[in-house]
């Protein structure tokens, strides 16, 4: 069916996909199984045609299939269900499924055959099994109705080959069930599919083969009998450590510094509690998804919480906003640095006051006292070791992304925090520039303050944390103490559903 | 599941507001003054109402794809001011009427490629083109108010099987455009557009196609719109559809339909928008109210019916938020 030879991708120099090659038979479903940039997007986008590899070959049926465009993928008849479904909320259900090419009532009109997609669409509906009208809104349908709606409109294209890409994520256990039942009727009908998922019980439950990526690579394939869901975890976590970790001489205070007790938000997170305390580094580890990001957005006050308490220092921090947070001494990197952790055609110099500005404020006027300002930034850039090429007064975006990580990590530590969170630090830069930012990550407990630290490389956590948070839909399924540490109990609480456990 | 379910019911009346505040703005009128109610009445706010509905068609057209056009009263006004020295130089009324329509067509045009080949902000783009086309509307009729023949005048009073022209023409617009937007293709596609460009595009709309037309059509009706006007009042003074862009906007607001992009109907939605705004003007000089105070009620009407959308937007935005994890159902 779809034959994957030697595929290659890398970009700018990395390579995320090495020689990767696997077969999909004429109406199996394949599991596609692997931790977080183990490469299943990347080659799920080359599939697409969202991005061309950088080597390889894809054979389709024996054809060379090479697609330029998502629309050329379409033509060939390979359908994609992505995780976050591309329907418009605005038109009803068989708009949405014909909204490619309206069939017309007479040929060299434009008005749409109104008859003709609504029966097609009860059709299609039909095999999917949603009893509802053509009319219907989108909008009006739950999660797990949309869903079905998709996989509908990949019926409509006659697709041969579709893609399901963490489906189930925001569907009920019953509308799991009803999308199980539908994905089996494909197979019957000789669809092939590939199934991507962290679920590996469903992996487990839906497919014929399955295939295990990591670093870009395939480490396992084989039939569903050759690969239980232990033999699955431990070819995803086989991955040799090279990252260096400098070296901490400070152990966590007894003090308490940020105490959450039972933070619970409908459909984001359940009854989190945790003590992070004076010195310590507290690692949350977990998949995309899993609540980490969502954690912190709460913590630091971007986002509600129905219910709980956020204690820094014995303040309770329930109501206040971002920047009164701020005040009393918490700091947040998020995740995207590009869009949230900095101006980017704004100066370094600018960029890295932009937290502690009112403190260079003086006088009745409170006029930013610049030369207070320009030797503040000449310190810190000294402390993080920024490069020494750049000026203060070029801008963010002329950076690498390691030196653009340091003017974040700059801005925040010129306010002084006292509870820091971290939401994946060292994403996207390179090896020198991650061990810069573990020393000062050391440095900031050795001096007294706390450290949440969220990332997707467990080794990392590893390596850094006195202990790891491991969550999962919304909840803290275990805490592991250094002495335990252990990648595969870590990925196995981030990863199993509890009912199989 | 019961807060969500109480959020759709929000957004059905939310929905329903322009008729529901329709609805109230007849009955304070009707029971302040019983001379609201009488047929003439109702006829004559149809045919004031007509220019700006016309415009607030077009208006509707460009709201939906998540866009703005600030420049359909200069269209107005450079259509007119072509028009008038036109007529006046001897032109016949349906040559000067041609002309009128394709000056709307190519402003529009100008707008569109300016929006889609340049990337600039819809915003800024037509804010520049409305003081441009002031600025020669101005140049052409030399500042000066110019009264035009009887012929357009006859335009106006014209009534076939009885009913105004201007009415007609109004109905027409709307007829075309409601069809345009609920039964063919490119409608659909429009509204697909104002939901999320990305992902139309990734559905193989030409996106830029789609939001090129919708300016065109806003030209083009905004250039009706001058046209039936000038039926109106045959005469092209230096003020003519000066702010204009904001009834119109303020009407396919009213009538639901959404600034950020993919909500809105022109039937009833707009049409019921033009209709309300000129019924309050309508009934506020029936209670010989001081007109210093019209644009006062009316800027709070215009406020009220942002707000409205905003609140609306606010509503789905909760009803649509992304989980990480559904709650156990109940057993």
């Amino acid at each position: 069916m779809i034959e994957f030879r030697n595929i290659e991708k890398s970009f700018f120099g990395v390579n995320v996909l090495k020689g990767v090659s696997f077969t999909v038979p004429p109406g199996q479903t394949v599991g596609l199984v692997g931790e977080n940039g183990a490469g299943k997007s990347t080659l799920m986008n080359i599939l697409g045609g969202n991005l061309p590899p950088t080597a390889g070959e894809m054979f389709l049926n024996g054809q060379p299939y090479a697609p330029a465009s998502p629309r050329a993928a379409e033509n060939a008849r390979v359908a994609f269900i992505h995780q976050e479904l591309n329907l418009f909320g605005n038109l009803s259900i068989a708009e949405n499924i014909f909204i490619r090419g309206f069939p017309r009532k007479f040929p060299w009109v434009p008005w749409i055959d109104q008859r003709t997609i609504r029966v097609r669409t009860r059709q299609l509906l039909e095999e999917v099994q949603l009893a509802r009208s053509p009319d219907t809104l989108v909008e009006q349908l739950s999660a797990g109705e949309r869903q079905l709606v998709e996989i509908a409109k990949a019926l409509a294209l006659d697709a041969r080959l579709i893609i399901f890409d963490e489906p189930t994520t925001s569907l009920t256990s019953r509308e799991t069930d009803r999308l199980f039942a539908i994905m089996a009727r494909l197979r019957e009908r000789g669809i092939a599919m590939i199934y991507i998922t962290h679920y590996l019980a469903h992996v487990q439950q839906l497919c014929d083969r399955i295939v295990v990526l990591r670093d870009g690579q395939v480490v396992g394939a084989g039939e569903k009998a050759e690969l239980p869901i232990e033999r699955m975890i431990s070819l995803m976590v086989g991955r040799e450590i090279t990252q260096l970790f400098p070296a901490r001489n400070t152990k966590p205070e007894a003090e308490i510094a940020l105490d959450v007790r039972g933070i619970s938000q409908p459909g984001i997170a359940r009854n989190l509690t945790f003590q992070l305390r004076r010195g310590e580094i507290l690692g949350v580890s977990g998949l995309m998804g899993s609540g980490r990001s969502e954690l912190a957005r709460i913590l630091f006050g971007l986002d509600p919480c129905a219910t709980g308490e956020i204690v820094l220092n014995g303040q309770s921090l329930v109501g206040l906003s971002p920047r009164e947070r701020i005040q009393r001494g918490l700091a947040f990197l998020t995740e995207d640095r590009r869009a949230e952790g900095l101006c980017l055609e704004a100066a370094i110099a600018d960029n890295a006051v932009l937290v502690s500005l009112p403190q260079f404020a003086r006088g009745a006027v409170r006029l930013v006292d610049r030369n207070r300002c320009r030797s503040a930034v000449d310190k810190i850039r000294e402390a993080v070791k920024l490069t020494a090429s750049a000026r203060s007064e070029q801008p963010v975006k002329t950076l690498s992304g390691g030196n653009q990580q340091k003017v974040v990590l700059a801005k925040w530590l010129l306010n002084e925090p006292k509870v820091f969170i971290l939401d994946e630090p060292t994403r996207g830069i390179d090896v020198g520039a991650k061990y810069e930012v573990y020393r000062l990550i050391n440095e900031l407990v050795a001096r007294g303050a706390a450290v949440l630290m969220i990332s997707s490389e467990v080794e990392e956590l590893v390596g850094m944390c006195d202990r790891i948070l491991v969550m999962r839909r919304g909840e803290i399924r275990d805490t592991v103490s250094p002495h335990e540490f252990d990648r595969e109990r870590i990925l196995r609480a981030a990863l199993h559903d509890g009912s199989i456990a | 599941m019961s807060s969500s379910s109480s959020s759709q019911l929000g957004l059905r009346l939310l929905n329903q507001a322009s008729l529901i505040l329709f609805a109230v703005v007849l009955l304070v009128f009707g029971v302040l003054s019983p001379a609201f109610f009488q047929p003439a009445n109702a006829v004559n706010i149809l045919i004031q109402t007509s220019s700006t509905g016309i415009l607030a068609v077009g208006m509707t057209f460009v709201l939906l794809t998540a866009g703005v056009d600030l420049s359909v009263g200069a269209i107005m006004f450079v259509a007119a001011a072509v028009g008038g020295k036109l007529i006046l130089g001897g032109w016949s009324l349906s040559g000067v009427l041609v002309v009128m329509l394709a000056i709307g067509v190519v402003y529009g045009a100008l707008n569109a490629l300016f929006i889609t080949r340049l990337a600039i902000m819809a915003f800024i783009v037509t804010l520049a083109t409305r003081y441009f086309g002031r600025g020669l509307g101005l140049r052409i009729t030399e500042t000066r108010a110019m009264n035009l023949p009887d012929s357009f005048y006859e335009l106006g009073a014209a009534r076939i099987l009885g009913v105004p022209l201007p009415i007609l023409i109004f109905a027409g617009v709307t007829l075309v455009a409601h069809l345009v937007l609920t039964r063919t293709p490119l409608g659909r596609q429009i509204y697909a557009v104002g939901a999320d460009v990305e992902a139309a595009r990734k559905a193989g709309i030409n996106t830029r196609g789609v939001l090129f037309v919708v300016y065109v059509v806003c030209g083009l009706c905004a250039a009706a719109a001058g046209i039936v006007s000038l039926s109106q009042a045959p005469a092209v003074s230096p003020s003519f559809g000066n702010n204009r862009e904001f009834m119109a906007i303020a009407a396919a607001v009213l009538g639901g339909t959404s600034l950020f992009g993919g909500r809105g109907a022109v039937f009833p939605g707009t049409v019921l928008g033009a209709v309300l705004i000129q019924t309050i003007e309508t009934g506020l000089n029936i209670l010989n109210v001081n007109s210093y105070l019209y644009p006062l009620i009316i800027s709070g009407v215009i406020f009220l019916a942002v707000l409205l959308d905003a609140v609306r937007s606010r509503v789905l935005a909760r009803v649509n938020r992304r989980r990480i994890f559904v709650e156990a159902e109940p057993t």
